[in-house]
């Protein structure tokens, strides 16, 4: 039987008076790239959030079977934000600090940061084909590129689930499609576990293994291909049902 | 030459070695916080803090206690409700800190205006005097110069970290609300220390200018931590041998030397580019 890593549990999240998800409940096991879509507003970031434990929530939200205080989150989450814009271009970082910042949750106080985890860092650059950044100022690099380090960060620890927040979102369509491949592969022979939100359904059906359809609750949680055929999805969907999966 | 012997005279007298110990010191706790806090975009929290100073050096003066003594805990404290307006009631950074200066400076204009008999003592707060810092506050801002110099290098990668990215702080593991604390606890002991010597109008620019400055042409983050720190203490020490050669009033002219720095490095961030 496979190895549940997620197990939600009729999660709800309210902001003031407007419920931003309503007993939300599914489940991820190890080795499945799950791909959350919906419409704008539709939680999808806040539901990611209260995976991370950023933004609280009620229900229940279990990491192999362990609440979310007892998991040891920093250890084996790997989690990529939403959005670049927060890199200023004034930012005084290099690429290999910010890579190696990854690595601080494993450090006890006060943190030191030695050769080795520098080599760390750029061991999984060279993997990600961006050890050629690492003296560069992380405020300079296109857009792909910081996507890149960022991701190395997320990555230096090795983690067995990988979050992504709307990843590709200020990508251009090559960048878009080489991370979109980086992200498979990891899944595919890394055996890493993905839960990645996106924008954009059609790209989501290429990649990943299960489709969740979130609108503030779950509209449809499985495969891509079983969405697109199912006739239930043809009515809440309409003609939309067909573009998603056309595209795909 | 003659210059130089004026500066050799200056060094003789012992408020000027008091005042270049207590500013250096001083510049370097100033300028290791304002990268984190410039980056944040909290830079201003350094003058609505020194305009709370300015309240409580005027409890302090109306009780005829040590105005230093007095202002560290209630500025802390003013700082904390800052940080607690922003976090808990979602009052953005800048209303928040802007809600708790004009508090300040509306107590501090009413304890002047009833209490009376020290308005000049009052006053000359408001700018400062770096050539009249005693013994004792040498002592008192060496020390919480080097508390907070430590504490920076201490908490070094949390700061780093939660400049760069909060939430991914947070979610590494990175105690960000304590790490936040420690940071706007560290400014308002800081500032109520510059408010001697540049004065409540001008000790932001001490957080905020050096920081700035070194922004202007560093691409690592230690890097602009030290360079900040070098533009700092160099701006404290030419500042004084300035004032005292020209006769300039010694807050001010530091911070002028610190806008030469920032003209500098601006010229040399653009030709960098």
């Amino acid at each position: 039987m496979p190895l549940k890593i997620i197990q939600i549990k009729d999660l709800s999240v309210k902001y003031g008076d407007i419920e931003a998800l309503s007993k939300v409940s599914f489940e991820i096991e190890a080795g499945d790239y799950v791909g959350i879509v919906g419409p704008n507003g539709s939680g999808k970031s806040t539901l990611i959030k209260s995976v991370l434990g950023l933004i609280p929530f009620e229900g229940e939200i279990l990491f192999q079977g362990e609440s979310l205080s007892d998991f040891m989150l920093q250890k084996k989450v790997g989690y990529l934000p939403q959005k670049m814009s927060f890199i200023d271009q004034r930012f005084p970082a290099t690429a290999k600090e910010i890579v190696v910042s990854g690595l601080y949750c494993r450090k006890k106080f006060p943190k030191r940061v030695t050769r080795d985890d520098y080599q760390t860092a750029w061991k999984i650059m060279e993997t990600l084909g961006i050890s050629g950044l690492a003296d560069r100022s992380v405020g300079k690099l296109s857009g792909g590129q910081q996507q890149r380090v960022l991701l190395a960060r997320a990555l230096i620890n090795a983690p067995q689930l990988l979050i992504l927040d709307e990843p590709t979102v200020a990508l251009d369509p090559q960048s878009r499609e080489t991370f979109s491949l980086t992200i498979q592969k990891l899944n595919r022979e890394n055996g890493v576990t993905i839960l990645l939100v996106s924008h954009d359904a059609g790209s989501i059906g290429k990649y990943a293994s299960k489709f969740l359809y979130l609108d503030r609750k779950v509209v449809f949680y499985g495969t891509f291909d079983k969405f697109c055929k199912s006739s239930e999805m043809t009515d809440y969907f309409g003609a939309e049902q067909h573009i998603i999966c056309h595209r795909h | 030459m003659e210059v130089f012997s004026q500066i050799r005279e200056a060094l003789s007298f012992a408020f000027v070695q008091r005042a270049l110990i207590a500013g250096c010191f001083m510049a370097l706790g100033c300028s290791f916080l304002g990268v984190f806090l410039v980056l944040r975009r909290f830079s201003l929290i350094g003058d609505g803090l020194a305009h709370v100073s300015f309240a409580t050096v005027a409890i302090a003066l109306l009780l005829h206690a040590q105005p230093m003594i007095v202002s560290i805990p209630l500025v802390a404290i003013a700082s904390l409700i800052i940080l607690s307006l922003n976090e808990k009631a979602k009052v953005y950074g800048d209303a928040a800190i802007g809600l708790v200066s004009s508090f300040g400076i509306a107590l501090g204009v009413i304890i002047a205006s009833t209490a009376g008999g020290f308005n000049v003592d009052l006053f000359s707060y408001l700018f400062g005097n770096i050539l009249s810092v005693s013994g004792i506050e040498v002592w008192i801002t060496v020390g919480i110069s080097l508390i907070v110099v430590l504490i920076t290098v201490l908490f070094y990668h949390d700061l780093f970290a939660i400049t760069f990215d909060e939430d991914y702080a947070y979610v590494s593991g990175i105690k960000v609300k304590t790490v936040n604390k420690i940071l706007i606890i560290l400014t308002s002991l800081i500032v109520v220390l510059g408010i001697k010597i540049v004065g409540t109008m001008l000790v932001s620019s001490l957080i905020i200018l050096p920081a700035v400055s070194a922004l202007q042409i560093v691409k690592s983050f230690k890097a602009a931590i030290v360079l900040a720190g070098v533009f700092a203490v160099l701006s404290v020490i030419a500042g004084i041998f300035v004032s005292y050669v020209l006769n300039y009033p010694s807050g001010a002219t530091i911070v002028m030397v610190n806008f030469v720095f920032f003209a500098f490095s601006f010229a040399l961030g653009i030709i960098k580019k």
